[in-house]
């Protein structure tokens, strides 16, 4: 195919966007790994101390981050996908309404959010220093897309339509939600549940508010080190999160592929 | 619907209702009684509204939002559709690096801002080699403007090249050989097509950059975005009153958007993210 003028220019854009997403984070690698970034890579050599003093400094962040995320998925597997079928099953005014008021906690700022939890539980025993305040907000916030990850599929599959043919077998509800609806909905199952796990291990805006010295995540830990610590080391930190975060990236963009797939069936 | 069949999906729908109620709804309502438990009362709302700082502070997060929107829309509409309609080799590879950063959490987008442009940034040490000038300008409202932009671009990308791949391309075909130029396709064609999606990628764009805080927190500058004023006021002053009536103003703005854009797009705005 010939190519016009309008498509180097147009490659050209692309390229040039795609590097100013990039660029930065090459360089955020390469500095973590640098003996001293002030001289370079090349004069000062490469160096993993950095890394080591991160994991000296931080593994307590990091651990408790992975946990927190674990268990908002837990929740958001048991809250949500409940829902998800009540939707697929009944569309209409109420459902409109669940669906509504299950988006808010994402359409309002994290910041608000937090600073409502604080009000609300801040004082209700030890439940502010705990570790589980912070899982209430991170399901809070996540909920939602578990639940329209898991919708999306259900309806994509005609769930209603093949359940109502094991009803019509005789099929009891936990039969069907153990035979039928789950493996139907496995791909938004998997879908959301990367989705919820990357949203909870970078949560900010809101676990800034919750978090107190003793309940660190790592998103905090990170902004600590921005803040307190030497360029390298907050680079050293940052390709931490980098590694546990862009596998789960690539497996969303997969999953969700697949997922979409199923929905425009 | 039976009777049984409306007891079962509320009892389905119960646990996470009962979630919502006590640590949204009820948290929200007890945010609004403290909005106005302060010396002011209930005209600690009105007073925020009258107060210069807080209403220059809401003005220039709109301000900062709607730049942000605009300029992702046109940069991630471009480079959208152009990923949508040509096929090339590397286009899977040039995909896979727009989308990387799209969850990438404010604060790390802050920090990506200053290896770019801050002290020891990228722009100020190749600046520093041609002119022998510095340019530095992470910890200014161009700081924050590009963090906001790099975690806006990824996601809208991707919803742009998902609506601009159900376009038919015979469409703009059929403009183009009745004699339109490339602008009208544009403004006759695509930008229609694309309008919903684009209504919903901008509604969600603009909602993160009014709550985005990370970011701005990570850049650590006197730039009084609404978020940072929140916090400054709740963590520094202790005001509670003031700092809860403030999110309930930037809450219900940013709900407002929102809810505005899904009714423009005819229910086609998903949640933001």
């Amino acid at each position: 195919m010939r190519r016009g003028l309008g498509f180097w220019a147009g490659l050209l854009f692309v390229a040039l966007v795609a590097a100013f997403l990039i660029v930065p984070v090459v360089l955020s690698v390469l500095a973590g790994v640098t003996e001293n970034y002030q001289r370079g890579i090349l004069a000062s050599g490469v160096t993993l101390a950095w890394l080591t003093r991160v994991l000296d400094l931080y593994a307590h962040t990091i651990r408790l981050s992975l946990q927190i995320a674990l268990a908002t998925l837990a929740a958001t597997l048991v809250l949500g996908i409940p829902v998800a079928y009540a939707l697929a099953r009944h569309q209409g005014r109420a459902a409109r309404l669940i669906e509504e008021a299950l988006v808010m906690p994402v359409a309002i700022p994290g910041i608000a959010t937090g600073l409502a939890l604080i009000l609300a539980w801040g004082a209700v025993g030890d439940f502010r220093s705990h570790w589980t305040f912070i899982l209430a907000g991170h399901v809070l916030f996540t909920l939602p897309f578990m639940v329209r990850s898991v919708l999306a599929v259900m309806l994509g599959v005609g769930l209603p339509l093949l359940e109502e043919g094991a009803r019509s077998l005789g099929a009891g509800l936990l039969w069907r939600f153990v035979t039928i609806v789950i493996p139907n909905a496995r791909p938004g199952i998997v879908s959301g549940s990367l989705m919820v796990v990357t949203l909870s291990l970078g949560e900010f805006n809101m676990t800034l508010l919750l978090h107190t010295p003793f309940t660190m995540t790592l998103p905090v830990g990170l902004a600590d080190a921005y803040a307190s610590m030497r360029l390298e080391i907050g680079s050293a930190f940052t390709l931490v999160f980098l590694v546990l975060i862009v596998p789960l990236l690539v497996a969303l963009q997969a999953a969700a592929d697949r997922a979409a797939g199923i929905g425009k069936r | 619907m039976r009777r049984a069949d409306a007891f079962t999906l509320a009892a389905l729908v119960a646990p996470a209702g009962a979630f919502l109620a006590a640590f949204f709804l009820l948290p929200l309502v007890l945010m609004l009684r403290a909005g106005a438990s302060g010396p002011g009362g209930i005209g600690t709302y009105a007073a925020i509204l009258a107060e210069p700082r807080y209403l220059a502070s809401l003005g220039q997060t709109l301000l900062l939002a709607a730049t942000v929107t605009a300029a992702t829309l046109v940069i991630s509409g471009v480079a959208g559709a152009f990923l949508a309609r040509h096929h090339f080799p590397f286009r899977r590879l040039l995909v896979a690096m727009l989308t990387l950063p799209l969850a990438f959490p404010g604060v790390v987008v802050g920090f990506l801002v200053i290896l770019l442009a801050g002290r020891q940034g990228l722009i100020g040490q190749v600046t520093m080699a041609l002119t022998g000038e510095r340019l530095v300008f992470a910890y200014s409202m161009a700081g924050l403007f590009l963090g906001y932009l790099y975690f806006s671009i990824p996601r809208t990308v991707l919803t742009v090249m998902a609506a601009a791949e159900t376009l038919d391309p015979a469409l703009e075909e059929a403009a183009r050989s009745c004699g339109a130029s490339a602008w009208q396709v544009l403004r006759d064609v695509l930008i229609p097509g694309l309008r919903p999606a684009l209504l919903a990628a901008g509604a969600i764009c603009f909602a993160t950059a009014m709550g985005a805080f990370g970011t701005a927190f990570t850049l650590a500058t006197e730039i009084a975005v609404l978020p940072m004023v929140i916090y400054a006021e709740f963590t520094v002053s202790a005001n509670i009153a003031v700092a809860a009536a403030l999110s309930f103003l930037l809450g219900a703005v940013t709900w407002a958007v929102l809810a505005l854009a899904r009714t423009a797009a005819g229910g086609t705005v998903a949640a933001a993210g």
